[in-house]
């Protein structure tokens, strides 16, 4: 089932008494969601995505705006109507019922032509329980479950009903490191088995990036860019995206363009055709840094920790907007360690250049690579 | 013993103590009244020990009419009250312009005075010279005859007895089932309405099992509260309440202490061990019971 997001707007009342101002937690969205694919709804904590996940499935009404669902408008339609499953963060398994009972709930609220016998209820639910792997915990309550056998739960019970649309509300977030990078591969399996349309909410950008066919990131109610995980950390539309995805983070330095040459401080470290002269944000991802002994660039070296795969050299500049600057390089490289500063020179599609006031991206000629990609 | 216990016994020493003279001896020593037969309170003397004690206010007529109208008491009130405090609860939490305001008033009973209460009472059902109550006035509308309800016929007695009970109750139940229902969590409530459950399911399969604890709580101490009523019905109808024929068990033990036609300690602690062992009896039946409907 497609989805689509048309100029969706949410504001809630301001609770605040010297600030009268609706809270917009949702501004103008306007996205496609194509069919039967997995969406990482991503942003920082607050930035609307769960909002944006609630007026999807119907739960908040929109101030403004319209949600489709295929062709139909389902904007004013009540969730039951939508036909959506929905996991909680909390999983809100009903800790009174098994496992099995839970799973059934929702059939059992089925009226009229679609209600179901007791003995097509039970093969619903055991089919999905298969689904999820959790068929021999069918008798079990909630609270004799670990934490990701209830996410399991959960999800067979958002699935049993087959909804046209599957949300998940941080759906990992609950789960220990090693259970969660388990649970995101089984979610990528489920999804891709049953080839529901499956939306999930995370701030956790290494989720989103690893199990998404799309993600969209959000800030403070507005979609930032839309994109493939790769094409978004490649290609960041501003600072906030570059500076989102990515670990280790982007480094970010202030810069300026003067005569097609791009300088940081006093280095003269690319060549950029084509641009005006003006200052800049300078945004160079990690792996972005090659050591060179007469590099362009050059820092005061920290120190250099190796990690078997790869070295991150630890150095600063007086331009560096993050403190330390953090490069990944070839762990073949090897660094001399006494001296007190290390020389780069960079590759030029992992430097991004922003906008000082509007933090927009500008694209420069070193960009054209990845830029050919899109 | 080493040095340690002997320390954490004289700690524990005031509170046994006190446990001990006030709870302890008197519950022990009322067991030993009731059966000492013939008891002379003046001459503290007694002619045997036996059973004569309990047959004898078992055949009493006085007794066994408390007992009617403290099982009808229990029987009517916890049921309707537990009912009631659950509606009002439900009703209260799930608006919103004047909650507090409402809380307030239906938390106002457990504030006042029972005697003010029952004075209250007096001028909506009781019959004078003047007047013919509140309550008759109303009935008048509809045609119907003036009721005597405070010293008319049984039924319209007990029917004011157990007004009154249910709505001293009522408060203390609503407060503690409004604050049940506000911990549940809403995602159980979400989770709920994404399914398309109807209201009523959901009040009966989610709602009813989350509280669950609560409601038995307040069953269990509703059934001992009625148990031990006495000051509701002196309230309303007075001292003589063996008279009045509104009498309630621990009313009889009182009676048998102090009243008129006290001064039978052996008859009253018979009474006081019957009581005992008839709440007893219930708080276990009711425990059985929850084990089987009430979710922890």
């Amino acid at each position: 089932m497609k989805i689509v997001l048309q100029n969706l707007t949410k504001t809630f009342p301001s609770r605040n008494k010297k600030n009268r101002a609706d809270v917009i937690a949702v501004n103008d969205c306007t996205f496609e969601i194509p069919d039967g694919r997995l969406i990482g709804l991503l942003g920082p904590s607050g930035c609307g995505k769960s909002t944006t996940l609630n007026l999807i499935c119907g739960l908040l009404k929109p101030t403004s705006g319209k949600i489709y669902f295929g062709d139909d408008d389902v904007t004013t339609l009540a969730p039951e109507h939508r036909g959506v499953g929905l996991v909680f963060q909390n999983y809100a398994l009903y800790p009174h019922m098994t496992v099995k009972q839970n799973i059934i709930f929702p059939l059992e609220n089925l009226k009229g032509e679609k209600k179901l016998t007791k003995q097509q209820m039970e093969e619903h639910a055991l089919e999905t329980a298969k689904l999820v792997q959790i068929e021999e915990l069918m008798e079990r309550r909630p609270s004799e479950l670990s934490g990701g056998q209830q996410q399991r739960v959960a999800i067979a019970r958002a699935l049993v009903k087959m909804p046209r649309v599957l949300l998940l509300d941080e759906p990992l977030s609950n789960l220990d490191a090693r259970l969660r990078l388990q649970t995101r591969e089984e979610l990528r399996r489920i999804q891709k088995e049953t080839g529901i349309t499956t939306i999930f909410v995370t701030h956790d950008q290494d989720e989103a990036m690893s199990i998404s066919d799309m993600i969209v990131v959000m800030n403070e109610g507005v979609v930032q860019q839309i994109g493939k995980p790769q094409d978004v950390y490649d290609n960041p539309v501003n600072l906030f995206v570059a500076r989102f995805l990515g670990t280790p983070p982007i480094n970010v330095f202030e810069g300026k363009i003067y005569g097609n040459t791009l300088y940081i401080g006093e280095n003269a470290v690319l060549t950029t055709q084509g641009l005006s002269d003006m200052d800049v944000y300078v945004g160079i991802r990690p792996e972005g840094f090659i050591p060179e002994e007469n590099g362009p660039f050059v820092c005061r070296l920290n120190r250099v920790e190796v990690t078997g795969r790869d070295s991150s050299v630890i150095s600063t500049h007086t331009c560096s907007l993050n403190g330390t600057i953090r490069s990944i390089i070839n762990s073949d490289c090897v660094i001399n360690t006494e001296t007190d500063t290390v020389r780069f020179s960079l590759k030029p599609h992992k430097v991004c250049l922003f906008h000082k006031e509007t933090k927009e991206r500008i694209y420069f000629s070193g960009n054209e690579s990845t830029q050919r990609r899109q | 013993m080493d040095n340690n216990n002997k320390k954490a016994w004289l700690y524990l020493l005031p509170a046994v103590l006190f446990l001990a003279v006030f709870m302890v001896y008197p519950l022990i020593d009322v067991l030993v009244y009731s059966f000492e037969e013939g008891y002379n309170s003046a001459s503290q003397t007694y002619l045997g020990i036996g059973a004569y004690n309990y047959s004898y206010v078992l055949h009493d007529p006085y007794f066994l009419q408390a007992m009617k109208n403290t099982f009808i008491l229990v029987m009517i009130t916890v049921p309707v009250s537990t009912m009631l405090a659950l509606l009002i609860s439900l009703g209260l939490s799930s608006i919103k312009p004047l909650r507090d305001l409402y809380q307030t008033i239906y938390f106002l009973p457990y504030v006042t005075n029972t005697l003010a209460v029952g004075l209250v009472f007096m001028i909506l059902f009781k019959k004078t010279p003047y007047t013919d109550g509140l309550i008759n006035l109303m009935l008048a509308w509809f045609g119907s005859a003036p009721v005597d309800f405070i010293d008319g016929p049984y039924p319209a007695k007990l029917f004011v007895l157990c007004f009154y009970t249910v709505w001293v109750v009522l408060p203390f139940k609503i407060l503690i089932l409004t604050s049940a229902l506000a911990s549940v969590n809403r995602d159980y409530y979400n989770a709920a309405r994404v399914d398309g459950t109807s209201k009523f399911r959901i009040f009966c399969r989610i709602t009813v099992p989350m509280i669950s604890p609560m409601i038995f709580y307040l069953v269990i101490t509703g059934f001992i509260g009625a148990f031990k009523a006495y000051s509701d019905a002196v309230a309303l109808f007075g001292t003589d309440l063996n008279a009045a024929g509104m009498n309630t068990i621990v009313g009889y033990i009182y009676d048998m202490l102090y009243g008129d036609s006290g001064g039978y300690p052996s008859y009253a602690s018979a009474a006081a061990v019957i009581l005992f062992a008839i709440v007893l009896t219930i708080t276990c039946i009711n425990l059985l019971v929850s084990k089987k409907h009430v979710h922890y």
